[in-house]
């Protein structure tokens, strides 16, 4: 597997990371967008100040619970309501150029 | 004694039996036209949020409860990041800080082997869409996406292929059981990761794993991990070294092939989905559900033998499938000869539903005419065949035993003035073979009571037209 | 009547049509014109359809001809364009949704429908709703309608800018760390976010999940408070909507004349340097008409505000991570064509996808990819830990928390693209409010010497929109910052 980060482990590669975000980046935005990322991350590097153990993390923003719904179908949307909004459908289904593996 | 020892561990993820999708209302399972079961939600629009369906956070809880799990009174969802096309929203929405439901395990039994296969964990997530690969294109149907699925991770507890096909099988067994789901492999509602790893006999540590994605029928499985277990004590036999990686099973050829390496796939980025608050449970919900739980396979095995006093092999066979061991137990009650009823419903029930192509319940013969029937075999008053020729009829249109037997004039005849006469017949007519009969060659007895049943047109009991024989040769 | 038909605010508009001293196509009809009108100077809107819109009004004119009372039929009003109308375009101010049309209504719009209103037109948004200004909008930045030099904030830029030059009676925006409240500031009207869970979200394009907030901007907060009134309540399209009644805070709202027995929260960390000196002042006055209006002002203390700013820089491109990777041009939308399928999704979101979205998509990825997560992702969700304890602390003090909504006025056009921590650091007073899931309302406060808007920020605990609203209300009632309004620019963009 290839290195997945730059040598300094805290400096994020944005050409790495927009790879992950499948987003191709010209070597002109990759420089730029590196340096504003750079910036970025050592402004928001000052987390790292505050002491948050025995903190816990607010990992539901909301105070809604078991919101479910029961197991009863509902019509969605008309298929071709659906394809009306595809780049390319083919055979009533959505088509995509082809999978490399 | 090998010098390698496998390892083997099962991600199987399992459709469930719900009438709409996991996180939206469409109707799920819809297979065939393409794209009629899609909605703002499975589709991934713009805004669209995701709902919970309680049916299917139900039933993966009962499966936690059936295996021993600890269910979590609070679990979330959360996000696996990954890009392909059947995904739509390019995440899925799964479970991984807090699954539904911690621990558990699950009994085998290979060449009379108990075993004992512990399960890390089940979680809830959603199914991907179906995709199509044409030569220069692929074409998506986004009908499946989002049907409920339940994913069992296993310990690598399972040490051969038929360890890892017994856990399969046991498993399936209890989720159809239970209504869970209908375990279709042909539709693809088991589908398996397969992780195996072999390390030197004798040794602790685990070895490099490699995972076999996606395999969707239980012989594939097995020749897959065959192959692979094979691959990899070749490897380190030949001094190779083996690498962690994903691989596919190519059926044809019948090997194991390393998928081109996904370069990012290892980084999925789970976060807490936030659109969906977290599922709290309470003991009572979870012990209402309890409640609902059938008996199990392995313990209603244990039960028929014990109380209907039937051999391990007919067991086993009626409890296959919880439609049959009901039909057997509602004949059961009403019948005192438990190991007939078991012959005819492993023999001839099985046997016309085969036929036929049916479940036992389109069935039309009643567990109350099944136990009739047996009764007037016990009670001598029809002969087998005739039995089986009532059963047919019974199994194909219903009835009462009794009336048919009268209707047919299939009464066995045990008037042994009836079958004194039908003996005379057949002496007098074959008096070469009764001849050789008195001349000491017992075998040519049945000969005769042949006769004499075909004289009967079938009723005469046999058993008595032997004994009437018998009186008149040596008389 | 008198005054222009443009000139109605979204409660007087409900009145003259159920007086139908105006009809609906009427008034559709003149904001449309002035759309036509002041468009070229402000690009506050992104798509309106004139047979469509007035269509739809004389529609509520032929139902109000029979019969039909309901109390807001007829009235229009804008849509920030996040929000999926029916039969609309909705890109989310992004070329990667270049053709798609909504073939569903959100939760709002329906509620909004139901009710009788007019959608109108569509208002401009930052890209995905990312950005305090408007500029990051593929289809260019928004005007400030009291300066067109200058940027009208964002992202609920196009809905601030429209209901300040009279385009809308109102319009409905989007909150993630200040989208409603700073344009709302910077344009001089005023704006309202919910507490998290109140508004559904369903049909609102995500940018961050567990912050987005649909809300309204108006010229008052009595007309807030309607729209508010509308759009609010459980949803079972949204699990994350609160399940607790809406009250009826119309009444209340309109009846607030003081703020009697009311303790108002001041936070020492709002008053600090980089606070400019004129926005200070004009939020003094404005606290200093609270405690005139009878309220009593407090001390209190908010500590983790500071790290507010960094904390949102990581949860929310986080989420947005996420939920902008559906934007891949396999169901709709925008795509580039390609040979194979990674090329195509690594084109597609290469042009679709301007700068900013860029940033804040690698930013977030980073923050969630491995050996990264704890220190950035897990550290921030404990930060906001700390921030709703600051609040919930703070309102064990006070009923509501008094500051300035923005550190600066509205700055040029231009004047921060280059540097995006400039840019967010104008969300310094906003975004704890969103990290809280609490509610936070803008009203206008007076202007500098150079006669921008200021704004006085009014927090309300979670659920106490009633509350924010009223204070809001009898505020606006003792002055008149709110009635002021902009000469209309003239001609094209500057
Ligand atoms: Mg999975
Ligand atoms: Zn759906």
């Amino acid at each position: 597997m290839a290195m997945k980060f730059s040598e300094n482990a805290d400096r994020m590669d944005a050409r790495y990371v927009a790879g992950l975000a499948r987003m191709a980046l010209s070597d002109a935005e990759a420089a730029q967008l590196q340096g504003q990322l750079d910036d970025i991350l050592a402004f928001i590097g000052e987390l790292k100040q505050l002491d948050v153990s025995g903190v816990e993390a607010t990992d539901v923003a909301t105070e809604a619970r078991n919101a479910w719904r029961e197991d009863v179908p509902e019509a969605g949307l008309a298929r071709d309501v659906a394809l009306a909004n595809a780049p390319l459908a083919r055979h009533e289904q959505f088509a995509v150029p082809k999978v490399i593996e | 004694m090998s010098d390698y020892v496998p390892s083997i561990g099962l991600e199987v993820h399992v459709q469930l039996k719900t009438r709409t999708k996991m996180f939206c209302a469409c109707p799920a399972h819809e297979e065939g036209t393409p794209n009629v079961a899609v909605c703002p939600v499975c589709l991934g629009l713009p805004g669209a949020l995701p709902t919970m369906n309680r049916e299917a956070i139900r039933k993966t809880v009962k499966v936690g409860l059936m295996i021993g799990s600890e269910i979590s009174l609070r679990s979330t969802f959360d996000r696996k990041n990954y890009f392909y096309p059947d995904m739509p929203k390019n995440f899925q929405i799964s479970q991984q800080a807090a699954p539904l439901c911690i621990g558990g395990s699950v009994e085998i039994e290979v060449g009379g082997q108990k075993k004992t296969i512990r399960v890390n964990h089940i979680h809830q997530e959603e199914d991907a869409a179906k995709i199509t690969h044409l030569e220069n294109s692929s074409e998506i149907d986004y009908n499946r996406a989002s049907t409920p699925l339940m994913e069992l991770v296993t310990e690598p507890d399972m040490s051969s292929p038929d360890e890892a096909i017994a856990f399969l099988t046991a498993l399936k067994e209890m989720l159809v059981y239970a209504g869970i789901s209908d375990c279709n492999l042909e539709l693809g509602h088991v589908r398996c990761d397969v992780n195996s790893s072999v390390r030197p006999a004798g040794t602790d540590k685990l070895g490099v794993k490699c995972e076999i994605k996606n395999m969707n029928t239980f012989k594939g499985i097995h020749r897959a991990l065959e192959y692979e277990l094979e691959r990899q004590m070749e490897t380190l036999r030949a001094g190779g070294k083996l690498t962690q990686e994903t691989r596919r099973w190519d059926d044809v050829a019948g090997v194991t092939l390393p998928m081109r390496s996904k370069e990012y796939a290892h980084d999925y980025r789970y976060f807490p989905e936030p659109d969906l608050p977290p599922v709290t449970l309470d003991a009572a919900t979870v012990e209402a559900w309890r409640a609902e739980l059938p008996e199990l396979p392995a313990a209603k095995r244990a039960r028929f033998i014990r109380d209907y006093g039937l051999p391990e092999y007919d067991a086993g066979v009626l409890t296959a499938d919880p439609a049959i061991a009901g039909y057997f137990e509602a004949t059961a009650q009403k019948s005192q000869n438990f190991k007939a009823v078991s012959n005819w419903v492993m023999g001839e029930l099985l046997r016309a539903l085969g036929e036929k192509g049916e479940t036992i319940a389109d069935a039309k013969i009643a567990p109350e005419a099944l136990a009739a029937l047996i009764a007037l075999v016990d009670a001598k008053t029809i002969n087998m065949p005739a039995a089986k020729e009532v059963f047919q009829i019974l199994f194909d249109r219903g009835g009462e035993p009794a009336a048919i037997v009268k209707e047919k004039g299939l009464a066995q005849v045990s008037d042994t003035g009836a079958i004194d006469g039908f003996a005379e017949q057949a002496i007098a007519a074959n008096e070469k073979v009764a001849a050789e009969f008195r001349g000491g060659k017992e075998a040519a007895l049945m000969f005769l009571v042949g006769q004499v049943m075909k004289l009967s047109r079938g009723k005469a009991n046999p058993q008595l037209a032997a004994d009437a024989l018998r009186r008149k040769l040596q008389g | 009547m008198s005054a222009p038909l443009h000139e109605l605010g979204f409660l007087e508009a409900a009145d003259a049509l159920a007086q139908k001293t105006v009809s609906s196509a009427e008034l559709t009809a003149a904001l449309l014109d002035r759309s036509e009108k002041l468009e070229p100077a402000l690009n506050s809107l992104t798509w309106f359809d004139r047979e469509a819109a007035l269509a739809q009004a004389r529609a509520a004119d032929a139902a109000r001809a029979a019969g039909d009372a309901r109390p807001f039929l007829g009235v229009p009003i804008a849509i920030k364009d996040l929000l999926n109308v029916k039969g609309q375009p909705c890109t989310a101010g992004s070329n990667i949704l270049k053709g798609y049309v909504a073939p569903y209504d959100a939760t709002v719009i329906a509620r909004l429908r139901a009710a009788g209103c007019v959608f109108v037109s569509r208002t401009n948004t930052d890209e995905f709703a990312m950005g305090g200004s408007t500029e990051t909008s593929a289809y260019g930045p928004t005007r400030n309608p009291w300066d067109v030099a200058r940027v009208p904030g964002g992202s609920s830029g196009g809905s601030a800018a429209a209901v300040a030059a009279r385009l809308a009676p109102a319009a409905l925006a989007s909150d993630t760390g200040g989208s409603i409240r700073q344009p709302a500031a910077f344009c001089g009207v005023t704006g309202f976010k919910p507490t998290y869970g109140r508004v559904p979200r369903y049909g609102c394009t995500a940018f961050a999940s567990s912050l987005d907030q649909v809300g309204p901007i108006s010229r008052s907060v009595e007309d807030a408070a309607a729209v508010y009134q509308l759009i609010a309540g459980l949803d079972p399209r949204d699990s994350t909507t609160s399940p607790r009644p809406v009250e009826d805070v119309l009444p209340a709202v309109r009846a607030a004349r003081d703020l009697k027995g009311l303790k108002l929260g001041l936070p020492k960390e709002y008053f600090v340097e980089g606070l400019d000196p004129e926005i200070e002042q004009l939020t003094r006055a404005a606290v200093d008409q609270c405690r005139a209006l009878g309220a009593e002002i407090v001390d209190v203390e908010l500590p983790h505000s500071r790290y507010g700013i960094a904390c949102y820089y990581i949860l929310a491109p986080a989420e947005a991570s996420a939920n902008l990777a559906r934007y891949d041009g396999v169901r709709y939308g925008f795509r580039a064509e390609a040979g194979d399928l990674q090329e195509m999704y690594e084109q597609t979101r290469a042009r679709g996808f301007g700068a900013e979205v860029k940033r804040r998509v690698i930013l977030g990825t980073y923050v969630l990819s491995s050996g990264f997560h704890d220190a950035y992702y897990l550290r921030a969700q404990k930060v906001r830990t700390l921030i709703r304890g600051d609040f919930e602390r703070a309102f064990a003090r006070c009923d509501a928390i008094l500051g300035p909504v923005t550190p600066t006025p509205a700055f040029r056009v231009g004047e921060k693209t280059s540097d995006p921590v400039q840019m967010y650091l104008g969300d310094v007073f906003t975004v704890n409010v969103n990290l809280a899931g609490i509610c936070g309302l803008s009203v206008p406060c007076g202007f500098t010497a150079a006669g921008l808007p200021a704004g006085l920020h009014v927090v309300g605990p979670a659920f106490r929109e009633d509350l924010a609203l009223k204070i809001g209300a009898a505020y606006q009632h003792a002055t008149e910052w709110h009635r002021k309004r902009p000469v209309d620019p003239q001609g094209g963009r500057p």
